[in-house]
């Protein structure tokens, strides 16, 4: 009775949302989504080989990948310096850089690369972001993090900002520990899965032009999203830092 | 599946983006025009303007898309289509 998935006329071969049906793995007991993993490897090994074309043969004057890397290195430092401030951020910023270069590389390969023209038994490649999976483990990847960043600075001293500035925020302040990762993960899902369905469906409208600046749109806010994850699990450490 | 079920789940995917973009539509109309001042009276503070108010308006679309989560999970993943 629900549209599975929406299907119009042969238009549609560049671009079919399907929601709910994956390429179930089955690895030791466990149903995995097939087509989240082939796309996440795909992405990780893009940004592998990327960081090696960047610091092969290094030198002192950057030119080309090295001078690309250099200014990506750059950016993601000054995501995380912004928010920890200048005493903590030097640590963190392989945790923040990797979760803004995978996002950020999650929603472009979603939004890029024509993967429908790889066929699958069932369920389609597509950002790998799109599915409430990979980022409810991105979310609670951060919360884990930030965990551990005010634990391993305060020790037990920690619990104390639970009470603080009155003891009657306790409920408050434990109940947000469950929403910072909810809202993070539901908000990138959300995001990346809104723009999937609204290309289908003006495509399934309009074949033709008509939604090419919704796809502009799509790759802007994809890139929004990294920047808005990363920056607020900065912020979240910082907070349990401060 | 029951019909009464599906209508109601269509009319409440229907009503939860609907009234979840009411609010942030506000909220970033008036962010936005506040952006605009501040521009038009310091033209030279327009790129920092500029970053803060695309990530500040990326929040308040956030609230919207938590009702689209809401629509998707009853149209897509009913927990009453038993």
């Amino acid at each position: 009775m629900y549209p599975d998935n929406f299907y119009s006329s042969t238009f549609t071969l560049l671009a079919e949302a399907e929601v709910g049906k994956h390429f179930y793995w089955n690895i030791a007991g466990f149903l995995v989504h097939g087509q989240v993993l082939l796309v996440i490897w795909f992405v990780a090994a893009v940004l592998f080989i990327l960081s090696i074309l960047g610091t092969r043969d290094t030198n002192r004057i950057p030119k080309g990948w090295q001078n690309f890397m250099e200014s990506t290195i750059e950016f993601i430092t000054d995501i995380a310096k912004n928010q920890l401030g200048e005493s903590f951020y030097k640590e963190w910023i392989p945790y923040i850089g990797t979760l803004f270069l995978f996002i950020f590389g999650c929603n472009w390969a979603g939004a890029i690369i024509p993967w429908k023209l790889i066929e699958l038994p069932e369920g389609e490649l597509a950002a790998p972001t799109n599915d409430i999976n990979t980022t409810v483990a991105l979310a609670l990847m951060t919360s884990f993090s930030y965990f551990y960043a005010g634990l391993s600075k305060k020790g037990l001293g920690y619990f104390k900002r639970y009470v603080s500035p009155i003891p009657l925020l306790l409920p408050i302040n434990i109940l947000e520990d469950f929403t910072k990762p909810l809202s993070l993960s539901f908000r990138l899902f959300g995001n990346v899965l809104a723009d999937e369905l609204t290309i289908t469906v003006l495509t399934g409208l309009v074949p033709l032009v008509i939604p090419l600046p919704i796809m502009l749109l799509g790759l802007f806010a994809g890139s929004v999203q990294a920047l808005i994850f990363s920056t607020l699990a900065a912020a979240y450490i910082a907070e349990a830092l401060e | 599946m029951d019909s009464i079920i599906s209508a109601a789940s269509v009319i409440a995917a229907g009503l939860s983006i609907g009234l979840a973009a009411i609010g942030p539509g506000i909220g970033q109309g008036n962010a936005a025009g506040q952006a605009v001042e501040g521009i038009a009276r310091q033209p030279e503070a327009e790129n920092k303007i500029r970053g803060t108010l695309l990530l500040s308006l990326a929040f308040m679309e956030a609230l919207t898309i938590y009702g689209l989560v809401v629509a998707l999970a009853l149209l897509f993943a009913n927990p009453f289509n038993s």
